[in-house]
C-alpha cells in the first residue's frame, strides 16, 4: 500500500468527525479511539475498493459503523458506558448546570436503541443527508427517516422525564448552592 | 460552551416546531435543545482535531510498506 498524499490528507481530515461519531456511538473515548484506529487500518488495507470521486467520508463512516455494530453485538451484555470518561476529556468544561443537563443528555442518548442512535447522529450531527445515512447504515431512506423521528421523540420524552424528575441529588445540590446566597 | 436556555423557559410559540411533528407536551423547545446538545457534543470532539496517534499510525503503515 502506497498511500497517495492527497488520499492520506483526506483520510486524516476525516479523523475528527470519525472520532466524534465513534464517541457518540460508544460513549467512551478509549473505545472510540480504538474504533477509529481499526477503521483506518481496514480502510488502508481495502483502499483499492474505494471508488475515487465518491464520498470518502461516507465510506470511512460505513467501515466504522460496521465495526462498531459487530463489536456491539459481542459486547451487548456489558453495561453501556453512558456517562463514561467522555465528559472529562472535554476542553471546554461546561458550567455546573449545563454539565448536569449534558450528563442527562448523554444518559438519554445511551438509552436509545443503537439503530436509532446512529441514525440521529449521522443526520443530526455529522451532517449527512438521509440518503447518505441510509447508505452508511445499509437500509432504506424511509427507514432512516423513521429512526431519526423515533430517536428525537424518545429523547424528548426521556429528557422531559429527567427535567420533571429533578427532586434527586441534583436538585438538592443546586438548592444548597443557591442557599449559600443567604449568608 | 454556548449558553443554553433553561428548560423552564419552554416556549409555546408554534413557529418553534414548524413541521408540527412534536407532541404538544414535548414542544419544539426541547427538540431544539436536543439538536443543539447533539451538535455541541459532536463539535466539541471535532474541535479537538487529529490526535497524534493517528498521524503516527499512518506514518508507521507507510514505512512498513516501503520495506
Amino acid at each position: 500500500m502506497k498511500l497517495d498524499p492527497s488520499m492520506r490528507d483526506a483520510v486524516l481530515a476525516a479523523v475528527p468527525s470519525l472520532r466524534a461519531f465513534a464517541i457518540s456511538l460508544s460513549g467512551n473515548v478509549d473505545r472510540a479511539d480504538d474504533l477509529v484506529q481499526e477503521t483506518l487500518l481496514r480502510a488502508l488495507v481495502n483502499i483499492d475498493s474505494f471508488e475515487p470521486g465518491t464520498n470518502l467520508s461516507a465510506w470511512l463512516f460505513t467501515i466504522l459503523r460496521n465495526l462498531f455494530r459487530s463489536e456491539y453485538r459481542k459486547r451487548r451484555r456489558e453495561v453501556e458506558d453512558g456517562d463514561g470518561s467522555y465528559a472529562e476529556t472535554l476542553k471546554s468544561q461546561p458550567e455546573q448546570e449545563a454539565r448536569v443537563e449534558f450528563r442527562e443528555f448523554r444518559a438519554a442518548l445511551a438509552k436509545l436503541p443503537a439503530d436509532q442512535r446512529e441514525a440521529l447522529i449521522l443526520v443530526g450531527a455529522s451532517g449527512f443527508s438521509y440518503e447518505e445515512a441510509a447508505g452508511i447504515c445499509g437500509c432504506a431512506v424511509g427507514t432512516i427517516k423513521s429512526r431519526v423521528n423515533r430517536a428525537r421523540t424518545r429523547l424528548a420524552e426521556l429528557m422531559s422525564i429527567e427535567s420533571l424528575d429533578d427532586f434527586g441529588p441534583d436538585r438538592a445540590t443546586r438548592a444548597v448552592l443557591a442557599g449559600t446566597d443567604h449568608s | 460552551m454556548k449558553n443554553r436556555k433553561p428548560v423552564a423557559s419552554r416556549s409555546s410559540d408554534p413557529s418553534q416546531d414548524p413541521a408540527g411533528e412534536g407532541n404538544p407536551s414535548l414542544g419544539g423547545e426541547i427538540r431544539g435543545k436536543i439538536g443543539r446538545q447533539l451538535r455541541d457534543m459532536y463539535d466539541d470532539v471535532v474541535a479537538q482535531g487529529v490526535p497524534d496517534r493517528f498521524v503516527e499510525l499512518l506514518n508507521r503503515l507507510e514505512r512498513q510498506n516501503e520495506k
